[in-house]
């Protein structure tokens, strides 16, 4: 394959840490969302209060962690200039906005008791709005011209969706007392199997196109994160069976676990993209390959 | 007007005919004045004088501060000529001379630009605005609306946009928005010494690089070929394209580029596909089983 002298033909992505930080922190929120909706209509207080609480304050650190990462952070409000379909960064700024108001609004009724009727309608709002703003940043990266982002278009977004399931169970169940936690335990699991399955159809998708998520650092974050993903969910499902004392610890190191394991999977895309942006053998062979010759 | 970009029929009576470049590289003799012509019209600030040490190229590709970008290849590969070589081939006599027994060595140079996509991904997913098509159907950044979100900079399939670090902003070829306003040809096309850039409507460059080509090929040219002119390629074909003397790869050029909103619909379906499935998920958990 021919290069011009192993220069890069795209430009690598400029964003920093902040913007997988807030990959995790809004998925985590939006898959939140439904267990604060779910929790207060059975009655649970105990954790649709809590759940509440973390839908907030994902929601005030997201817009932190992105303007963060901006050029002109004074520019922010720009982002609200236009409303493009065709943009997955404006839907999802919209997204947020919209989400943000109905994560106050149900705080303020499970938490202050305020909005008895309003609150309930924020709540299945936020509830719809949620799912949508945990897996639209994977259509947001999936939507440029990097390989192994662009090529997983199929299953990038069930990647965020498993990672954003399997980290709100694991907050939600640290921070709430093991008695009212049982829904939080369920979703941590549930989504930690299904990250590891998603992870697995993703890599076939990608093939050799794959190979940035395993060589070098990168490999080692993808290895440490799948790791984490299992262990994670399996001290959490473990927990039941335990005793006394140790029932708590195994939940906790779990969720721990688990928090982890989605914040680094994130991260990890984030720098497989950048390094199949770099190496140009990413971006020609597989066009070289579609034109022929 | 073939394949013109759809956002131009928003200014309705006040569209332009399409213009754009025609690079001919077979005719590049690697001077840089267009790099030089670029950074002084558009005040687009020194970044660095380094040399790559591979080759005269002491630009290394398009970014915020380089929006033309010569690139310089050396090389040894055995390549027919025929007979009655036209004098216009300045690229020909360089490699004629040089030639030894590992084969002919020959250079090869190209002035890169922003290609002006007809279907533009740094367009499509810019998500304050800030870059627009212009009525001669450029593409062009609005620096007083760009904040920076650096969304454009993986999109295009080019890698032609970068951020400018100490000013936050993206920043890339106007096709000199400014000069075309006054009715006048963009500074590096003016300042090109050989004619290698070359500006007008974009009917008429396609007309004239598809004859060139043919000239090329019969003087047994045969690596010669136009890039980025098809209006049925994955961008809908340029408003800068080139004709080239290698594949596009050799010169640093993707040799398919794909507007990857393209496939939006993919996207977006499998999004809210694995909405669905988040929330399916998240209620079977909630509502399901023990509260």
């Amino acid at each position: 394959m021919s290069s011009y002298y192993g220069q890069p033909v795209l430009a690598q992505p400029v964003w920093t840490p902040e913007v997988p930080a807030y990959f995790f922190v809004g998925g985590l929120a939006g898959a939140t969302a439904p267990l604060t909706l779910a929790a207060s209509l059975r009655g649970n207080d105990a954790l649709a209060g809590r759940a509440a609480a973390i839908v907030l304050a994902g929601s005030v650190a997201s817009p932190a962690l992105l303007i963060s990462d901006l050029g002109r952070p004074g520019r922010f409000l720009n982002m609200l200039r236009m409303f493009k379909v065709t943009s997955p960064m404006s839907v999802g700024s919209w997204l947020l906005t919209a989400f943000g108001t109905t994560a106050a609004v149900s705080a303020g009724r499970e938490l202050l008791g305020l909005f008895p009727r309003g609150g309930r309608a924020a709540q299945s709002a936020g509830a719809l709005l949620g799912p949508l703003l945990s897996t639209y940043t994977a259509a947001l990266i999936a939507q440029t011209a990097v390989p192994a982002w662009h090529e997983a278009r199929r299953e990038l977004p069930f990647v965020f969706a498993a990672g954003s399931l399997s980290s709100a169970g694991a907050i939600a169940q640290l921070v709430t007392p093991y008695a009212h936690a049982a829904p939080a335990r369920r979703m941590a699991v549930a989504g930690a199997v299904a990250e590891l399955l998603a992870i697995r159809a993703m890599e076939r998708r990608l093939g050799a196109l794959g190979e940035p998520l395993h060589s070098g650092r990168v490999g080692i974050t993808t290895r440490a994160a799948k790791l984490l993903t299992g262990a994670g969910g399996a001290l959490v499902a473990a927990a039941p069976r335990a005793g006394g004392r140790r029932r708590s610890v195994l939940g906790k190191s779990g969720a721990a676990a688990l928090l982890g394991a989605a914040l680094l999977e994130r991260w990890t895309i984030l720098r497989a993209g950048i390094a199949s942006a770099a190496d140009p053998k990413y971006v020609v062979a597989p066009q070289r390959e579609r034109v022929g010759r | 007007m073939t394949g013109a970009p759809f956002e131009v029929r928003s200014y309705g009576g006040e569209a332009k005919p399409r213009v754009g470049f025609f690079t001919d590289t077979s005719v590049c003799i690697g001077c840089k004045a267009c790099e030089v012509a670029c950074k002084e019209w558009n005040h687009v600030p020194e970044d660095g004088l380094v040399h790559t040490g591979r080759s005269l190229d002491n630009s290394g590709g398009l970014g915020a501060d380089t929006w033309r970008h010569v690139a310089f290849v050396e090389q040894r590969k055995p390549v027919s000529i025929g007979d009655g070589l036209p004098d216009s081939l300045v690229q020909h006599t360089a490699r004629r001379e040089l030639a030894d027994d590992l084969g002919e060595l020959r250079w090869l140079m190209s002035s890169d630009v922003c290609k002006h996509c007809t279907h533009a991904a740094c367009l499509e997913v810019c998500p304050t605005g800030a870059l627009f098509r212009t009525e001669f159907g450029t593409v062009v950044v609005q620096e007083d609306v760009c904040n920076g979100c650096g969304y454009c900079v993986p999109a295009c399939p080019f890698g032609v946009l970068d951020r400018r670090e100490e000013d936050g902003r993206v920043w890339k070829c106007t096709l000199c928005y400014d000069r075309l306003g006054a009715a006048q040809e963009p500074a590096c096309a003016q300042a090109c010494p050989t004619d290698s850039i070359q500006f007008g409507e974009l009917d008429e460059l396609r007309e004239r690089a598809h004859e060139r080509v043919r000239e090329l090929q019969a003087a047994g040219e045969f690596g010669a070929q136009l890039y980025l002119d098809d209006p049925g390629d994955g961008i809908g074909g340029a408003g800068a394209f080139f004709l080239l003397l290698d594949d596009p790869e050799v010169y640093g050029l993707p040799p398919d580029p794909v507007d990857a909103t393209r496939d939006l619909g993919t996207t977006w379906r499998a999004t809210l596909a694995a909405a669905g499935a988040l929330l399916a998920g998240v209620a079977a958990c909630a509502l399901g089983g023990r509260r």
